[in-house]
């Protein structure tokens, strides 16, 4: 393993207090619980949101705390659900007294520990399950569809609406319709190594690439030849379309999110494929995003996320946002 | 059942987990994410690690201290799993005023249900509820029927091992192993062996002492 790492039980914490010390302006890190919040608090009276999960997808969630966005994030150890106890010391920060908003991703390590911190809580909390990636068949026997990088799209949709003063049902609703509207899928051309392991999560030849792939390195559809760009745009934005069934003119947003370890140039050259294949559907990409938002480690590879729009949500999605991870507008 | 046994319980556990650490986590490898060995060997450390806090505490508040150590200290599906299976053994009906082994399996058997509730799992879905119901229900079946605390607890070791075995042709309906499909068949599933090995560790230690009242 090649990591700019020192103990791997201090990773995490070392990892934390860089970024707290770096953007200081914008957001405050607490220790033992681990929780990042703010560093100027809400207004009064705003629904709190609150999101965590674990860590190792950076700039997700810590670098989505701030103006427009979210009040607090819980990380866990890489790839490890946050406690209860994260969520509890972030909701005693953070709560204005409209209610908590739990934004949590379709995982049962983090489902299990929303919910605990949610019967421990005294004030009315609401969650919205976020659940995008359409590699993973649907069914109610199942823990189901995992969220993916559509998350940090939520995160900045509902962080809008609440800021702008909506209801914790509004917020709920809006979060509900934004994951619905939702679907992504990714591309893994190599594994991550989580640092506690030690070694690649999963092992992947030369020309292989796993076609689904989660942001854990969970296996996808298959396991198939490396394909062109265009090729394998084509049957990403197919499995999403499936799944979405825009009508024809239908105004969507387009993110080609990064896995951690592919660069930009690879990035844009697959926004410009998809980009062209959606044109020729006559399916209107009227807003944008690029850029490694929701990472998996080191991981070689990416996703493509569709997001159906109306006013409500392009209206959220262009507000202004000032976080560590994402600024626009202010 | 006293706090001191249930400590050294929790270094034996730590032994037989060391000596088969290579093999639950090559399985969890095969279709988890590889850290289920780490959470299982962070958890029992911690819990080891308590000794000087809950030595002396009434056993409701001890197992509470256990549950939110468990709880926070391992994260995760297990810490939230094994947190929530404590939290409901601290419940059990007077037990600050001893238990003995009729009690004790009293509290197995609530702390199962709980986290049957908790992870929304139950038996044939390829997780270590394979284990942990069937062995609930042995309990139940020796505490019905009256049976001797040796023959409960020898059947206990059995029905642990063919659950544990019984995973390995299960398609996984729960937790990540559920996104391999038909990929999962043919392994064993490495909660329900660690929990399995559990199971069998604490049994036979108290097969060992002769089936006395613990």
């Amino acid at each position: 393993m090649k990591k700019f790492i020192n103990k791997t039980d201090d990773f995490l914490k070392e990892s934390l207090q860089g970024f707290g010390a770096v953007h200081s302006e914008i957001i405050n890190v607490y220790f033992e619980p681990n929780f990042i919040t703010r560093a100027q608090p809400a207004k009064k009276g705003k629904v709190a949101l609150i999101t965590g999960g674990g860590s190792g997808h950076e700039p997700m969630h810590g670098g989505y705390v701030g103006y427009g966005m979210l009040d607090a994030a819980c990380p866990g150890f890489v790839f490890s659900a946050p406690t209860p106890d994260q969520m509890l010391a972030a909701v005693e920060k953070v709560d204005g007294g409209a209610g908590v908003l739990f934004l949590v991703t379709n995982y049962s390590g983090d489902i299990m520990n929303f919910q605990m911190a949610s019967e421990m809580l005294q004030s009315p909390n609401e969650t919205v399950l976020i659940n995008d990636d359409v590699a993973v068949e649907n069914s109610s026997f199942t823990t189901g569809r995992r969220g993916v990088a559509a998350t940090i799209l939520i995160e900045k949709i509902v962080g809008s609406l609440a800021e702008f003063g909506g209801s914790l049902e509004a917020c709920k609703a809006l979060g509900d319709k934004v994951n619905k509207n939702s679907g992504s899928m990714g591309v893994a051309f190599s594994s991550c190594t989580v640092p506690a392991a030690g070694k690649p999560t999963f092992e992947l030849a030369a020309d292989e690439m796993e076609f689904g792939v989660g942001i854990h390195g969970e296996p996808g559809r298959r396991r198939d030849k490396i394909k062109p760009a265009q090729q394998i745009s084509e049957e990403l934005l197919e499995a999403i379309l499936e799944d979405l069934k825009p009508n024809t003119n239908e105004q969507v947003l387009l993110f080609i999110n990064g896995l951690g370890g592919t660069p930009l140039a690879e990035l844009y050259l697959l926004f410009d494929n998809a980009k062209q294949i959606l044109d020729k559907k006559n399916i209107k990409v009227s807003r944008s995003l690029v850029g490694n938002y929701c990472t998996s480690l080191e991981m070689q590879g990416a996703s493509i996320t569709l997001t159906k729009l109306d006013e409500d949500i392009i209206r959220h999605w262009d507000s202004p946002v000032h976080t560590a991870g994402m600024r626009w507008g202010m | 059942m006293t706090i001191s046994f249930l400590i050294n319980q929790a270094k034996e556990i730590q032994s037989v987990i060391e000596t088969h650490a290579s093999e639950i986590e090559k399985l969890d490898q095969e279709i988890g994410d590889g850290d289920h060995i780490f959470n299982v060997q962070r958890g029992i450390k911690l819990v080891i690690e308590l000794e000087p806090i809950i030595k002396d505490l009434p056993m409701s508040k001890a197992l509470n201290q256990i549950a939110m150590k468990v709880l926070t200290g391992i994260g995760g599906s297990s810490g939230a799993l094994f947190g929530t299976l404590f939290m409901s053994m601290a419940k059990g009906e007077s037990i600050d005023e001893g238990v003995d082994y009729k009690k004790a399996f009293k509290m197995f058997i609530d702390g199962v249900e709980a986290v049957k509730q908790r992870g929304k799992a139950d038996i044939g879905e390829k997780t270590m509820m394979d284990v942990l119901i069937p062995v609930s229900n042995c309990f139940q079946r020796g505490l019905n029927e009256n049976l001797e605390l040796s023959s409960i607890l020898t059947d206990a070791v059995k029905t642990a091992e063919s659950g544990m075995r019984s995973t390995k042709d299960l398609l996984a309906t729960k937790g990540r192993a559920s996104f391999l499909g038909e990929r999962a068949k043919g392994h064993i599933d490495p909660g329900a062996r660690s929990s399995q090995l559990m199971i069998k560790t604490v049994c036979e230690s108290v097969l060992r002492e002769k089936g006395g009242e613990k």
